[in-house]
């Protein structure tokens, strides 16, 4: 059994735990690397099915190559999929800063959403090594009635035993890949020819690592137009994965905040 | 959109001959303050894997806060954290040397924040345990030694910080060596190193350093790549957990990961604790390779998924083995545990027990001892207080799968629920307790009960009385024999048919076969239990006179002679049956010649609810027979 064999295992296991134990859960479809990831990992929990929706809250501010993407293989992976859409920036906290801003939109149209479907839980697809916040997260993490994230006070987790026990009203985010880096992604990826949006591959020296809204996403310096050379530029990088991504960096706190308040 | 614009990755040669790497996960644990998060800002910025700006921007941090460079902001991510400078959750980061990945998991040492310790720790597959030279062991460095071993992590390195701090004193650093290995040794532990560094000035961490000659054995990074990944038990008997079970494609899917051994198609297995048989018909796996053919076998570490060759009812909890070695089957256990609720582990109280995937309320039946980490001395207490660890007896309401945690560490390990939280975790002894599998185990087939030609009613009007069963409990010395003897020949006296079944004379014959084994000491009492059965079935009245310790196996005799069964506690206290000791055995239990002796080195479960308590410490002979005969008369006249 090797490291993707493991992972992959694990993340399975998260898959069934969750869907046994949490009554009207969906997975949200961010069309980006993990997600689609985290699509295909679902399908190997169930069987080649996936028994829940998949919701992609829609900023429309993505880039078209995503949209092809997600129309293409909505259909052709036979989700049942969901669309929501994100309120006007004029609807965030206007403390934030600009970037900020934009990602808070997709904090208030997720929590629209979830009110709408009345979602208990949702599959989420972040990362520990994304971020050093979401390296203290729980696979399990509930969230208050407003989706904030309490990171002061985490249940413990070990052992395979998941928090699964909630006073009504409680949400959870479920993270499947929470113990995955950057470069796993890519090797299953490449293992297991999972699809993937071409932005993600160099062209005229830059690509994207990350992908969000078209205006506060930026690609980095690169040759890799294949997973082979995408992996061997990852074993020696030392630029942040996120590093495209203008708000993580407007100021010290600005990502701890947008996830307190919900963000992934 | 076309094929072109989706990326499908080729295979490539360069795939193949790309091994993936090993990945090995490491905890850092340690009192508060002894330096871990500077050991780990050291190790990534003398591996060269800190990202671009990683240092500056830890300056920035440092700067703005008003203090000198601190490595803590490394990990230390939330704003709480680093105002207070104290690390609150556990957190992640990846390094790599030549050999290996690393993920680093940092674990609080604040004693306020063991729950997160504890979910830093399970996660990893060794341990880099920090103390500061200066400061030398703390109740931290104990604790956390002894949590690592409980929780089943068996690599660990100890690093002894700051010796900078004490002028990098090889006889200083030995004192600390000594009395922490003296210390893990007690709880049998031995630790692979033990380094002596300056996580400040980097002596020892990626270079081995100048300032300590002295020192023979490894840098830290050397350390760390001798340690080997945990791999999954494959070699072990089968255990695999019934996670849940699909109805997908007109299949029925049980789906599962295997936690020990494999599992083939073809093989004949059984669900516990429903003790119901199959033979695997199919592994399922979903491929999207065209063409792909499902495997013939799997093994432990896999998430799987298997159909039967007959519709049996399963559901998730149950545990797939073999026939042969198959888990344990019990209503009771022995556990060590380690508390985190808020509100203390209460005797007598119920919580849910999760246990792989099952889930099961349990009941507190006794504490044993709580122990304390830092000198291992042990204390008698009602409760177990938050952060502290303690031996106790676990009762479910119904049989349960398990193991042993020393022979399978991933099924003999559960958590605790109170409420909506886990409040405690903790692993499985079955020490002093029996297997209940072969007790409840039917091995016979195609047999039909008789119905009898006489009644019940019609027995009773000819002998005058009922039948049924007095079921005498109680320690060796309470008084069951000479009661049991009394009573029968009042009894007998007063136109009773009655009989005494005792140990002694039982074990002459039926269970002549049976030894002193907790499985054995069960099978005594299930024989008795049914043989006293079938006497009431005849109309008599029968005297069962054992210790029988056990609730689970008083319960059994309950169901086998149903109606007519009535506990009666023979009570006297431990230090009254010592001093009665009629034939010598408190002595030898107390000198160590006879073993797992009830009260003293065995437990006695006494009964929650009997019918009859005769408190034969403070009530004569005379009144305890007394009272027994007008029980009976009350109960058994028609």
């Amino acid at each position: 059994m090797d490291r993707l064999d493991q992972l992959e295992s694990q993340s399975i296991y998260i898959f069934r735990e969750a869907f046994n134990r949490i009554e009207n859960i969906a997975m949200l479809w961010s069309l980006g690397k993990d997600s689609n990831v985290m699509i295909w990992l679902a399908r190997k929990a169930f069987f080649g099915h996936v028994p829940f929706p998949v919701m992609h809250v829609d900023t429309e501010k993505k880039f078209p190559e995503m949209y092809e993407f997600r129309d293409r293989y909505a259909k052709e992976w036979g989700l049942n999929f969901i669309r929501e859409l994100c309120p006007p920036i004029e609807a965030t906290d206007d403390t934030l800063p600009p970037a900020a801003r934009s990602a808070a939109r997709k904090t208030e149209g997720l929590k629209l959403a979830i009110k709408k479907h009345g979602f208990n839980a949702l599959f989420a697809g972040i990362r520990r090594d994304e971020e050093a916040t979401r390296a203290k997260e729980r696979v399990f993490s509930p969230r208050g009635l407003t989706g904030q994230w309490d990171f002061k006070d985490q249940p413990p987790e070990f052992w395979d035993q998941y928090k699964t026990d909630f006073p009504a009203g409680t949400h959870v985010r479920v993270h499947p890949l929470l113990h995955w880096t950057e470069i796993d992604i890519w090797l299953y990826t490449q293992r297991e020819q999972i699809p993937t949006i071409p932005l993600y591959f160099a062209k005229n020296g830059k690509r994207y690592r990350s992908l969000g809204d078209k205006d506060i996403t930026n690609p980095v310096s690169s040759t890799a137009t294949t997973i082979d050379e995408i992996i061997e530029e990852l074993r020696t990088t030392k630029v942040s994965e996120r590093s495209g991504r203008a708000m993580d960096h407007e100021s010290e706190d600005a990502f701890e905040r947008l996830r307190a308040d919900g963000y992934l | 959109m076309t094929e072109a614009k989706v990326k499908l990755a080729a295979v490539t040669p360069t795939a193949a001959t790309r091994p993936v790497r090993d990945l090995l996960r490491i905890v850092i644990v340690g009192h508060v303050d002894h330096g871990k998060s500077t050991l780990v800002g050291r190790l990534f910025h003398d591996t060269g894997s800190l990202p671009d700006g990683k240092y500056e921007a830890i300056k920035a941090i440092s700067e703005k806060r008003g203090v000198a460079f601190e490595w803590a902001f490394l990990m230390d991510a939330l704003q709480a954290e680093r105002d207070q400078g104290i690390t609150i959750d556990t957190s992640q980061i990846w390094f790599k040397t030549d050999a290996r990945d690393y993920t680093i998991i940092d674990a609080p040492g604040h004693k306020e924040f063991l729950k997160n310790m504890i979910t830093g720790a399970a996660q990893s597959d060794a341990a880099l345990l920090i103390i500061d030279a200066a400061e030398g062991v703390k109740e931290q460095s104990k604790r956390h030694g002894y949590l690592l071993h409980l929780m089943g992590v068996r690599q660990v390195a100890v690093a002894v910080n700051k010796m900078d701090l004490i002028g990098y004193d090889h006889e200083k650093f030995s004192a600390i060596e000594r009395e922490y290995r003296d210390y893990l040794a007690s709880i049998g532990v031995t630790p692979t190193f033990v380094i002596p560094v300056s996580a400040r000035e980097g002596d020892n961490i990626v270079t081995p350093s100048a300032h300590m000659s002295w020192y023979k054995g490894p840098t830290v990074v050397k350390a760390l790549d001798s340690f080997q990944p945990s791999a999954a038990a494959v070699d072990s008997p089968l255990r695999f957990p019934v996670q849940d079970v699909y109805k997908f494609d007109n299949r029925r899917i049980i789906a599962g990961r295997i936690e020990a051994g494999r599992i083939a198609v073809g093989d004949e297995i059984i669900f516990s604790p429903s003790n119901k048989a199959a033979r695997v018909q199919s592994i399922e796996a979903w491929s999207a390779i065209p063409g792909a053919k499902p495997p013939r076998s799997a093994e432990a570490g896999y998430s799987i998924g298997i159909t039967l060759d007959e519709q049996i009812f399963v559901e998730r909890g149950e545990v797939i083995s073999h026939k042969e070695n198959a888990p344990v089957e019990t209503d009771v256990f022995r556990a060590r545990i380690f508390w985190l609720g808020h509100e203390p582990m209460t005797l007598g109280k119920t919580y849910k027990l999760k246990l792989g995937t099952l889930e099961a309320p349990v009941t507190v039946q006794s504490i044993e001892r709580i122990i304390d980490t830092s000198d291992l001395s042990n204390s008698a207490a009602p409760q177990v207080e938050r952060n502290q660890v303690a031996e106790v007896v676990l009762r479910a309401r119904r049989m349960l799968a398990l193991d042993e945690f020393i022979d399978f560490p991933r099924s003999g390990r559960f958590v605790i629920v109170e409420k909506y939280d886990i409040a405690g975790g903790g692993i499985i002894s079955m020490e002093g307790y029996a297997d209940q599998r072969g007790l409840i185990t039917s091995r016979a087939t195609n047999i039909t009960r008789v119905v009898d030609g006489i009644s019940e009613e019609a027995r009773a009007f000819r002998n005058g009385h009922k039948g049924g069963v007095l079921w005498f409990t109680g320690l060796s010395g309470a008084g069951k024999s000479t009661l049991a003897m009394a009573l029968e020949k009042q009894l007998f006296d007063k136109g009773y048919n009655v009989y005494v079944l005792d140990g002694d004379n039982v074990r002459h014959g039926l269970n002549a076969n049976l030894s002193f084994s907790p499985e054995d000491r069960a099978e005594n009492i299930r024989r008795v239990g049914e043989v006293a059965a079938l006497f009431e079935r005849a109309g008599m009245i029968v005297i069962s006179s054992f210790i029988s310790p056990y609730r689970s196996d008083r319960d059994r005799a309950r169901e086998a002679a149903g109606q007519g069964f009535h506990e009666i506690y023979v009570k006297a206290d431990l230090a009254t049956c010592e001093s009665r000791d009629p034939k010598g055995l408190y002595a030898k239990a107390r000198s160590g010649e006879i073993k797992d002796f009830t009260g003293i080195s065995a437990p006695y479960e006494a009964p929650e609810s009997p019918q009859l308590v005769i408190d034969t410490a403070s009530m004569p002979l005379e009144e305890c027979l007394a009272e027994l005969v007008s029980y009976v008369d009350a109960k058994f006249r028609v």
